[in-house]
């Protein structure tokens, strides 16, 4: 630790040293840090009038929890919306893997400039300006419904966004960025003559796949994984642009806490998906075998 | 056991460029076989096509009599060592080797018996468990080697795998590559840049310049008797005298070039008033006494670079035409200092005059 210093000290002056310091330390505490313990704190404390906080009252207490693991209709909110944000992770794997493959290994040169620019170009416009168009879309009256009509598939209008079908297919769409590039990245450093290897001696395109390819990317595959069950656990967005009663997602019922002042539920609520996503990503973690050093790279 | 390798007016064609340009050559089963040119001259491309990573734009690849168009590298008799190696660095030695068995549905223990005896034969004793990245290059070399024999190939295509290596190692690979090809009978097909390679391992070497097939020929008709000047100036040093032709004498003729005219063979034929190009190698040079000697050069010493073997002698003609001179240290070479005058010639057996043609490439 002592020579870590020393060498920071050396390479970087004091003036660096102290720069990184204050900002890497004003980040961790003012952005991260405080702001959880407030959450953790309001999650700890019932929900009281403004003139008895701090009264005798104002203790610490587990009830928020208990609210939720006794409310029935929240745990299956809650369940519904791991699995589909489960959901969207793979249809995104397993739409992106392709792609990123190809970018990575099949197409060269000016392609892959032209093809990056194209899954990108969707995201120069707002997300929710993005869901709208899938609304659009989607809609009773919307241009699917329109050209099924017109082609003489459908007679009526299809009902698109009943259950959760819409709002898992605006999700991978809105995320597809964030699993495409990890993988992308993986896969680029694969040599190809590794690829041409297991070839010439023999092995199918499949087999390829599974002893090569997929070994290799498993650190990308991982960060997507994880970053796409995250972005789909913990969206409001899509839920509320795309999704039907039926289709309340867990953020939902978190916002909706905050919306009636219920601060103390909708922290304690937002603590349980934080710590789910947490546990989530340690899973992933421990399935592709991959540490957290490795995540950086 | 190997097979032979017919490649038929094969040209391979990438956008206006001719990597390949018909190219005719037959590899005999067991051959082994080295494609050698400078880099950027097809060998490589010849190589992949042989292997089915691609197809030719035109022209015929045959395998064992079978026609090869079509089929892709998975389904073609041969293994490739690439010139990285390109070894599986999240498997284990074992499990490399073992890969393309593990592709071919072989049960396990069967697997480890037959991967154990390719251990055995490559010498990888201990390594088995290790990951590749654990081992030294020799040891990669070997692990290449072994898993690309695993799948019993008919032909074994090999893309300059020792250039990563250092000269010591280098020497020790090749003895071991010749003889790993004298035991298993693989047909070898070699692809290198550089000569003593070439030369040392190979029962025939082809030599290609830009796209084309120059020379097929055992290693001493290559060096000794080369078919064009390309071959000339790429295998081994040389030395190159100008002129046109003023007379021919049955397998000889005499050229006359700045520095005079001079005697020498020519397997090309040419005839009289044609230009061409003398090569001369720098060990059939000598110095005499005789100043009446045919094939007479009289020169100054520019510079002597003691070898150990050898001497390394550059002389310069009154015509200010540079010559290599080789001397043997073996105490028959009168003691020369730089800045003397010496009288050099050669037999006009060791020499011969070639169409001028690209040798400049080279």
């Amino acid at each position: 630790m002592r020579d870590f210093w020393k060498n920071a000290l050396r390479d970087l002056g004091k003036i660096g040293v102290a720069y990184i310091i204050i900002t890497v330390g004003t980040w961790l505490v003012f952005m991260i840090l405080i702001p959880q313990l407030i959450m953790f704190d309001y999650s700890l404390r019932p929900m009281l009038a403004l003139r008895d906080i701090g009264g005798p009252k104002d203790v610490w207490t587990l009830k928020n929890y208990i609210v939720f693991f006794t409310n029935k209709l929240h745990m299956a909110i809650f369940f519904k919306t791991i699995w589909s944000s489960f959901i969207v992770t793979l249809v995104a794997l397993a739409i992106c893997y392709p792609i990123a493959f190809y970018l990575a290994k099949v197409v060269r040169g000016a392609k892959v400039g032209l093809l990056m620019l194209g899954l990108i170009i969707p995201y120069w416009i707002n997300e929710l300006l993005r869901l709208f168009a899938w609304q659009l879309i989607l809609a009773d009256s919307g241009i699917l419904n329109q050209l099924l009509i017109l082609l003489g598939i459908i007679v009526d209008p299809i009902n698109f966004r009943a259950g959760n079908g819409a709002v898992i297919l605006g999700m991978t769409y809105a995320y597809i960025l964030f699993m495409v590039f990890p993988i992308y990245n993986v896969m680029e450093s694969l040599d190809r003559n590794q690829l041409d290897a297991a070839r010439d001696l023999g092995a199918s395109w499949l087999r390829i796949h599974r002893r090569i390819v997929m070994p290799h990317a498993k650190p990308g595959i991982a960060v997507g994984c994880t970053m796409t069950f995250m972005l789909a656990a913990g969206t409001v967005a899509a839920p509320q642009l795309l999704g039907s009663p039926s289709s309340f997602w867990f953020t939902q019922v978190i916002n909706t806490n905050f919306e009636c002042a219920n601060w103390n539920q909708g922290a304690a609520y937002a603590t349980v998906l934080m710590l789910l996503c947490m546990i989530f990503m340690f899973i992933m973690l421990k399935i592709f075998k991959v540490g957290l050093k490795e995540l950086t790279q | 056991m190997g097979q032979d390798v017919e490649i038929a007016d094969v040209s391979m064609r990438f956008g206006d460029f001719y990597a390949a340009r018909d190219i005719n050559v037959h590899i005999e089963a067991g051959e082994f076989f080295s494609f050698l040119g400078p880099s950027g001259c097809g060998k490589t491309t010849l190589l992949r096509l042989v292997s089915g990573f691609m197809d030719p734009t035109k022209g015929q690849i045959k395998i064992g009599g079978k026609d090869m168009i079509g089929i892709g590298s998975n389904n073609r008799p041969t293994a490739m060592i690439f010139q990285n190696l390109a070894l599986f660095p999240l498997m284990t030695v074992m499990e490399n080797i073992g890969f393309g068995l593990e592709v071919r549905g072989v049960p396990k223990v069967e697997r480890i018996k037959k991967v154990e005896e390719l251990i055995e034969l490559v010498d990888l004793f201990g390594t088995g468990e290790r990951f590749v990245s654990e081992l030294s290059g020799g040891q990669m070399q070997r692990v290449a080697i072994a898993r690309a024999l695993a799948v019993n190939p008919a032909v074994l295509l090999l893309d300059e795998p020792l250039s990563a290596l250092d000269l010591k190692l280098r020497h020790h690979m090749r003895a071991e590559l010749r003889n790993i090809q004298r035991r298993t009978g693989v047909t070898f097909i070699y692809i290198t840049h550089d000569q003593t390679e070439a030369l040392t391992m190979s029962d025939r070497v082809g030599v290609m310049s830009i796209g084309k097939l120059e020379q097929v020929a055992v290693p001493d008709i290559i060096y000794n008797n080369p078919a064009t000047a390309f071959v000339a100036s790429f295998v081994g040093e040389t030395n190159r005298l100008q002129g046109t032709i003023s007379s021919i004498d049955g397998e000889y003729a005499v050229l006359n070039t700045a520095s005079g005219p001079f005697s020498c063979k020519n397997p090309q034929r040419m005839s009289k008033g044609e230009e061409g190009t003398i090569f001369i190698r720098p060990e059939t040079v000598f110095m005499t006494k005789e100043s009446n000697a045919s094939n007479l050069l009289a020169c100054g010493i520019q510079n002597l670079s003691f070898e150990g073997a050898y001497a390394v002698v550059t002389l310069k003609t009154e015509q200010g035409q540079l010559l290599t001179m080789r001397l043997n240290n073996d105490g028959t070479a009168p003691r020369i200092k730089a800045d003397e005058n010496v009288n050099v010639t050669f037999n006009r057996e060791n020499a011969f005059v070639l169409k001028s043609g690209d040798s400049s490439s080279a």
